[in-house]
């Protein structure tokens, strides 16, 4: 119980992050440069016409007017209408942030297969050629910019060997996209039981999140690698070996467990700052995410769509701080929220 | 169950399936020509499948094209190369079966073909085609600027007489108004339906048309994911020759490296809109490739008499010597389209757009330069837009360095996209800059009204000259066989080269890689049409 009343006083805590990011995207979205009026007006647009696009967008209203505009709106959900998709945010949004969402945490779960074991492996033989060999491959991936990746990959994956398919998106365009659960077409793919669909989704993921796990291999691994050093050298382990445990059982239970604590903050930082680095990487893969759909919102001013990205990004970190203090605690019963 | 179900959907796709649940004919990409579907890609987003709507982008246009009809078409020619275009002297009768004018030119009285029926089965009637006109000057932005530029500028100069008989009258007789029904812009909306969803907010359906076509064109769109793709569906009752093509999948692709590896491939059929670069690269490769030079544009630099060094003529004609072309004409545009300088002393032809007299001579340049009070150079900014950096950003380069040998010290100022049009064509207030300008309507006339005109939008280098505004006023409304049109489009495009204002660089090319399609076709609005097209091997 008491443990519940302190989670939701952390959920109480983030109310006025959301408010300042509330004011906070609304303000800088005014102070992107350009004129949404004049770039939506069209080609041969006249000033009339730019002036009643402005008029239908309510951009000749005073900003704090605009303002109180935008709140009584999101107040009902509503996030507006993008100008370059011809949408409202909200139903862009909900379709792309799965997708998204769905390459990053495949993307991450690639990249832990293979750097926690990587950096445990690295940390029990330091010096070794396995910790030269960690050492090169993950300076390498993070080393390449990730559209340089993706672009490789699909020259070699899709232009020469012609393994993977077209890289058109979640799913080739023979295939029905599942009906809709989770957004996520692995999950709801598998709920239809449709594993044609299924598989070609997967095929579909492979490469952009091949791209983005070469990524965030280095900071994980290097994480992992530094931690698990740390802990092998402290006194506890020394003891637990001095007491004649396995050597498996002290790597595992004892060494490693105290080592993820770091690795799971380390997560939560790739994991936001993979979300950003999805750009490049939808933009390769023809993702339909929601990076790609920010950027294009900026450079044509676009300021519902923006706000909405921002707003949306926001929450999403709120509640991912959420988890890792949850999974922090799981991890290390020492750690409560008391002190905070 | 699912499995099942979605083969059993190919096999028989067909119309009257839901948009969700959308059949795809095929299994294989390269199993897809022969079931008459094609695959094309762009790097482009369609926001709206209404051309009328506020803010729907040059892309969605092609929807206004392919899934509508035009009371009159223009009619299409074979090109040199043997690709084909759409023919600018030839309008063709669409649903308009006959049309008069009256003898002083300003009523027209169109009479439409009996056989044209909407997708829903009902015929197009005048009343629709009233209603579809009112709507185009009614609501405002770039449709009814488009509209006026006919003439066509109130509802009250549209009449549906009868069932068969639409009348349109006008305030002066113009040349321009039976093309300008021709363009995109005065499709037929089903007015039936249309009504059906409009609301008191909405008059004009609006929000409906947005997600739906209604049209009686030769296709329909069956699916439309904003951002990711568009599908088009052949309406097998149309009423002009049917299209090769059954379904056509419009995908975008942002990433220029990834559509071209796919058109390499063959995965996909078309490339629209391809770099210069990829063109050439890709021609070379054996892949075949559309260049066609776009009508009625050119790529220019701006030189904004607003500002000091550039009220001078001999400062602009200055610098028209000290363009490196041919340079510029390799390294941006990849030798694509047609080159714009060199051309003879006085021009003998009144087309446009056409080689100015100008050449690279920086010896001439200097004499030029040391004729006006800044013989010993000056500075200034030279902008270019960021979303058109493919182009722009070589060629201002290549422009800087020969500046400097005249001591002129131009430093390269990159604006996002988004500022681009306020600052160069709004406020115009970019001293020395790149602009591209086509109009839809291929007369010299339109073009100057538009580019050389005082204050008119594409005009961004403040140009003013009494004699231009008088010969743009008085040509732009005159038949082209008129006997005085032709001297006045000559004298206007003297004045032009000799004043400058603009330095024309070269005539852009719209490239479209083909690997497996037939029959594609250029068109004045630079959108794809899916009419003529058909997959290769059928």
């Amino acid at each position: 119980m008491e443990r519940l009343r302190s989670i939701l006083v952390r959920v109480a805590q983030a109310i006025p992050v959301v408010v300042g990011v509330v004011i906070i995207s609304f303000v800088l979205t005014r102070a992107l440069p350009g004129d949404p009026a004049v770039y939506f007006a069209g080609a041969a647009a006249d000033e009339a016409s730019i002036a009643e696009i402005r008029a239908e967008l309510g951009l000749d209203q005073p900003l704090p007017i605009q303002f109180l505009y935008y709140v009584k709106e999101l107040a009902t959900g509503d996030l507006g209408q993008s100008l370059s998709t011809g949408q409202p945010v909200l139903s862009d949004l909900s379709r792309r942030l799965p997708a998204s969402l769905e390459l990053t945490i495949v993307a991450l779960l690639i990249s832990c297969c293979v750097a926690v074991p990587l950096g445990v492996l690295a940390a029990t033989r330091p010096g070794s050629w396995v910790d030269h060999v960690c050492r090169v491959l993950v300076t390498t991936g993070v080393s390449m910019p990730t559209f340089f990746t993706g672009i490789l990959l699909i020259y070699v994956f899709y232009y020469l060997v012609g393994w993977a398919p077209s890289p058109l998106g979640r799913l080739d365009f023979m295939y029905i996209e599942p009906d809709r659960v989770t957004g996520f077409y692995l999950i709801d793919a598998a709920l239809a039981g449709d594993w044609e669909t299924w598989l070609a989704a997967l095929k579909q993921l492979a490469l952009p999140a091949l791209t983005l796990a070469l990524f965030t291999m280095a900071p994980i691994a290097r994480m992992t690698r530094a931690a698990m050093l740390a802990a092998l050298s402290s006194d506890f382990i020394r003891t637990a070996r001095a007491a004649g445990l396995t050597r498996s059982k002290v790597l595992y239970t004892y060494a490693l467990r105290n080592a993820l604590l770091p690795v799971v903050t380390t997560l939560g930082m790739v994991f936001s700052f993979t979300l950003g680095a999805n750009v490049l990487v939808e933009k390769v893969f023809a993702w339909p995410g929601i990076g790609s759909y920010a950027v294009e919102a900026l450079v044509a001013s676009d300021y519902a769509a923006v706000q909405g990205f921002v707003l949306a990004m926001a929450l999403l970190f709120v509640a991912l701080n959420l988890v890792i203090d949850i999974a922090y605690a799981a991890i290390d019963p020492r750690i409560g929220f008391e002190n905070q | 169950m699912t499995t099942i179900s979605r083969r059993t959907i190919l096999k028989g796709a067909g119309a009257g399936i839901a948009a969700s649940s959308l059949p795809f004919a095929s299994i294989l990409p390269a199993a897809a020509a022969p079931n008459g579907v094609l695959v094309g890609v762009h790097g482009e987003t369609i926001n709206s499948l209404d051309l009328h709507r506020t803010g729907t982008n040059r892309p969605s246009y092609q929807v206004a094209v392919n899934c509508y009809d035009r009371l009159v078409t223009f009619g299409l020619k074979t090109l040199e190369d043997g690709s084909l275009s759409y023919d600018y002297a030839t309008i063709n009768p669409d649903i308009a079966e006959s049309w008069e004018i009256s003898e002083d030119g300003t009523l027209y009285t169109f009479t439409l073909r009996d056989d044209v029926k909407f997708q829903d089965g009902k015929p197009v009637t005048a009343a629709d085609v009233k209603w579809s006109f009112d709507r185009a000057v009614t609501v405002g932005g770039f449709p009814t600027v488009q509209m006026k530029a006919g003439g066509l500028e109130r509802p009250d100069q549209f009449e549906a007489v009868d069932d068969k008989t639409f009348v349109i009258k006008l305030d002066r007789a113009s040349k321009l108004t039976l093309p300008d029904l021709a363009v995109p812009v005065p499709f037929i909306l089903n007015s039936e339906v249309a009504k059906a969803h409009a609301t008191a907010d909405d008059p004009w359906a609006l929000e409906y048309v947005h997600k739906n076509t209604i049209g009686s064109g030769a296709f329909k769109v069956v699916r439309w994911d904003p951002g990711q793709q568009l599908v088009y569906e052949r309406n097998d009752n149309w009423h002009g020759e049917l299209p090769g093509v059954k379904r056509l999948i419009l995908r975008e692709v942002p990433s220029q490296a990834t559509r071209r590896a796919l058109i390499e491939r063959g995965d996909v059929q078309l490339s629209f809109n391809i770099p210069n670069k990829d063109a050439k690269e890709l021609a070379d490769g054996g892949l075949t490739v559309y260049s066609t030079p776009i009508e009625n544009a050119i790529q220019v630099v701006g030189l904004n008499t607003n500002f000091e060094p550039f009220t001078d003529p001999d400062v602009r004609k200055a610098i028209a010597y000290a363009i490196p072309y041919e340079e510029i004409f390799q390294t941006a545009a990849y030798g694509r389209g047609n080159k714009m300088w060199g051309g003879p002393e006085k021009a003998t032809e009144p087309v446009w757009p056409q080689p100015s007299p100008y050449y690279t001579d920086l010896d001439k340049a200097r004499e030029f330069l040391a004729k006006s009070k800044f013989a010993d150079g000056f500075e200034v900014p030279f902008s270019i837009d960021l979303d058109q950096v493919d182009w722009m950003e070589p060629t201002a380069l290549l422009i800087i360095e020969n500046l400097a040998k005249l001591g002129i010290t131009a430093s390269l100022e990159k604006i996002p996209g988004a500022n681009w049009r306020t600052a160069s064509l709004v406020e115009k207030r970019l001293p020395l800059h790149l602009e591209n300008f086509g109009g839809w309507l291929n007369y010299p006339d339109y073009y100057f009204f538009w580019a050389y005109q005082d204050g008119h939008l594409f005009n961004s280098s403040n140009y003013q000259n009494d004699e231009i505004e008088q010969l743009v006023d008085e040509t732009l409304y005159l038949p082209t066989d008129d006997p005085e049109w032709a001297p006045k489009i000559l004298r206007m495009i003297e004045i032009a080269f000799e004043d400058i204002p603009r330095i024309p660089l070269w005539q852009p090319a719209l490239n479209v890689a083909s690997n497996g399609a037939d029959g594609y076709a250029y068109w004045f609005h630079r959108q794809l049409d899916a009419r003529t097209l058909s997959p290769a091997d059928s």
